[in-house]
């Protein structure tokens, strides 16, 4: 009896000691992931709750829910949130029907196509300050950029070079331009994910359709697309996190002025011009339950692909 | 209807011998065709690299004109300008900072994540998907909400403006992505493999060293250049936590545009300079990048 209990005991130890060694390998990246991004979003949210301004350090005390209010009453803010959301729907939108037509190219089979291929990510591997430095002033500059260059040149084929319009694209249409980089840069992330769903699709099924005699468009909406609905949500949801967060372009373009001032740009300039350290991270703390939002979608869409695989 | 009649069409051609020469040969001009469009299409996105490049070549008051002047004479002079020829500040500061900060965090990443990946998918924890969810939340949530607590603790402890705070913040940040996809390699690894292994006698080390290791290899590799490409590229936290003796490359060429005189060929030729290590990663990652990039979800 007494051996049998001190066996048992032993075993557990035994399995509880196996326990743990199979889990010691992961510990050193879990710890390190807990302290360097749960605690401070913890320390954010503390700080969201105190009136804090850096500019005023005797000035700081537990303030309630009034960072809140000012976060939603502030006009300026109120107009980031709304920006942000027009930023990110419309480079995503944009992006993903442009990336599903190039991937719809790329999976036919053509004279060059991988080095087409090769040339559609291109714009993914410029470094983004680069990219928005170089549509800034190379490509949108009213008197040397290339678009009005291009006016230039066209006009001048008729002979009326000096009565080319000369738009100022970033004063004229300053989200726009925001935009146009930032589509620039995701068209091929958009184009590479929506591609590998286009060429994991079952090849028999769609064979034995055609030769039934279904046309191209009937195979396309009533096979490719329900195969690629999946594909198509996490290129969609995955842009959405990427770009919600953007603020090089923002930053570079624009400097976040004539109202294209996204949440993560105003939480920057409210700590670092204004120095209002409690409002900075209410902001924060919105975005990050927009985010949050957002994850639980991508965490259902990547988790039914992830049952798939091991199926 | 019009569809309807279509379809019995080809299937009438198709059982007729002679005029399936032509339906071959309506198949080849549409993929003509439809090929053109696809090397326009990759041509327009292609357009500002190329026109980035030729600006670049060109001297400042070439490529200050309007209309372009495509075919001016090339020069290397603004590439010699911005490796510090002339005037200005010198761009290997930076560059010897990104390249320490995202080598750095990268090897890190590989030490934490490497062990991660193995008790994810070779010898799966109880809860494996529960853990491996939760390194994807951390991935979910904004940095730059975290930027004013991790702005205050670098400033207490004294680590504002080194490379070692940036090493560890562009871990975290690529940790999470860096288990993904290890652990989606891992587990293409064969599990008889190793067991064999395992019978013919080799300790868990040498299993791994042997055989986990190598048959992963190129997914490991991949996975470093993608967390490479992403420290390289960050600005955000680069520009808020470091200024004099550690800013980085994109930092420096954010400082690069001036209110006086012509700048625009030396930012393109910036820009290339900068951007060189992430092309050259990202075409050497290239059959790995959609799996990268995707968390893994997409093989």
């Amino acid at each position: 009896m007494s051996t049998a209990v001190t066996e048992s005991a032993a075993q557990q130890t035994l399995s509880r000691a196996s326990a743990w060694a199979r889990r010691a390998p992961l510990l050193p990246a879990l710890i390190f992931m807990i302290i360097i991004t749960q605690l401070p979003f913890v320390a954010t949210l503390v700080i969201s709750f105190i009136h804090w301004n850096a500019l005023y350090p005797n000035d700081i005390g537990f303030d309630w829910f009034s960072n809140y209010a000012a976060v939603f009453t502030d006009s300026s803010m109120l107009k980031s949130v709304l920006t942000t959301v027009f930023l990110t729907v419309g480079v995503v939108l944009i992006s993903l029907v442009i990336g599903l037509l190039v991937a719809v190219l790329l999976d036919r089979r053509f004279w060059g196509r991988g080095f087409v291929r090769t040339i559609m990510i291109a714009p993914f591997l410029i470094v983004p300050v680069a990219a928005a430095l170089v549509w800034k002033h190379a490509i949108f500059n009213p008197s040397y950029g290339l678009l009005n260059g291009t006016l230039t040149w066209i006009w001048g084929l008729f002979g009326k070079a000096d009565s080319a319009p000369q738009p100022d694209w970033v004063s004229a249409h300053p989200l726009g331009a925001v935009d146009a980089a930032l589509i620039w840069q995701w068209t091929p992330f958009m184009m590479l994910i929506l591609l590998a769903g286009l060429q994991s699709r079952p090849l028999d099924v769609i064979e034995a359709a055609r030769i039934d005699g279904a046309t191209e468009w009937q195979v396309f909406r009533h096979m490719t697309l329900p195969h690629l609905r999946q594909y198509l949500e996490l290129a969609a949801l995955l842009g959405c996190i990427y770009i919600v967060q953007n603020f090089d372009a923002v930053f570079t373009i624009t400097s976040g002025g004539l109202g294209t001032a996204n949440l993560p740009y105003t939480i920057y300039q409210t700590f670092f011009e204004a120095h209002d350290y409690g409002q900075a991270s209410a902001a924060g703390v919105v975005v990050v339950i927009g985010s949050m939002i957002l994850a639980t979608f991508v965490l259902r869409t990547v988790s039914s692909l992830l049952r798939e695989e091991s199926r | 209807m019009t569809a309807a009649i279509e379809s019995t069409d080809a299937r009438r051609i198709r059982s007729a011998p002679v005029s399936s020469v032509s339906l071959r040969g309506r198949e080849r001009r549409r993929t003509v065709v439809l090929g053109i469009v696809a090397w326009v299409v990759g041509l327009i996105f292609f357009g500002p690299i190329v026109w980035m490049l030729l600006t670049s070549l060109h001297s400042e008051s070439n490529a200050a004109t309007n209309p372009p002047s495509l075919f001016a004479p090339l020069t290397l002079s603004s590439y010699a300008n911005f490796f510090g020829a002339s005037s200005g500040a010198s761009p290997w500061p930076p560059l010897i900072n990104s390249a320490m900060m995202s080598i750095g965090s990268t090897l890190l990443v590989l030490v934490l994540s490497i062990p991660a990946a193995y008790a994810l998918a070779i010898r799966p924890v109880k809860k494996w998907s529960d853990v491996l969810f939760f390194f994807l939340t951390t991935k979910m949530l904004p940095m730059v909400a975290g930027l004013l607590p991790l702005y205050l603790i670098a400033k207490t402890l004294g680590l504002l403006d080194t490379v070692g705070l940036m090493v560890i913040l562009y871990t975290a940040m690529n940790l999470p992505i860096a288990v993904w996809m290890m652990r989606s390699f891992f587990a293409e690894v064969p599990l008889e493999v190793i067991e064999a292994a395992q019978v013919d006698g080799a300790g868990l080390l040498l299993t791994f060293r042997r055989i986990i290791i190598p048959l992963a290899s190129p997914g490991i590799i991949a996975t470093a250049l993608i967390c490479f490409i992403f420290s390289w590229n960050e600005l955000l936290f680069a520009s808020v936590l470091t200024s004099t003796t550690s800013y980085t490359a994109p930092v420096f060429l954010t400082s690069f545009v001036t209110s006086e005189g012509l700048f625009l060929s030396k930012v393109c030729a910036a820009s290339i300079a900068i951007s060189l290590p992430v092309l050259v990663a990202g075409f050497a990652a290239q059959d790995k990048l959609v799996q990268g990039l995707s968390l893994g979800a997409i093989k």
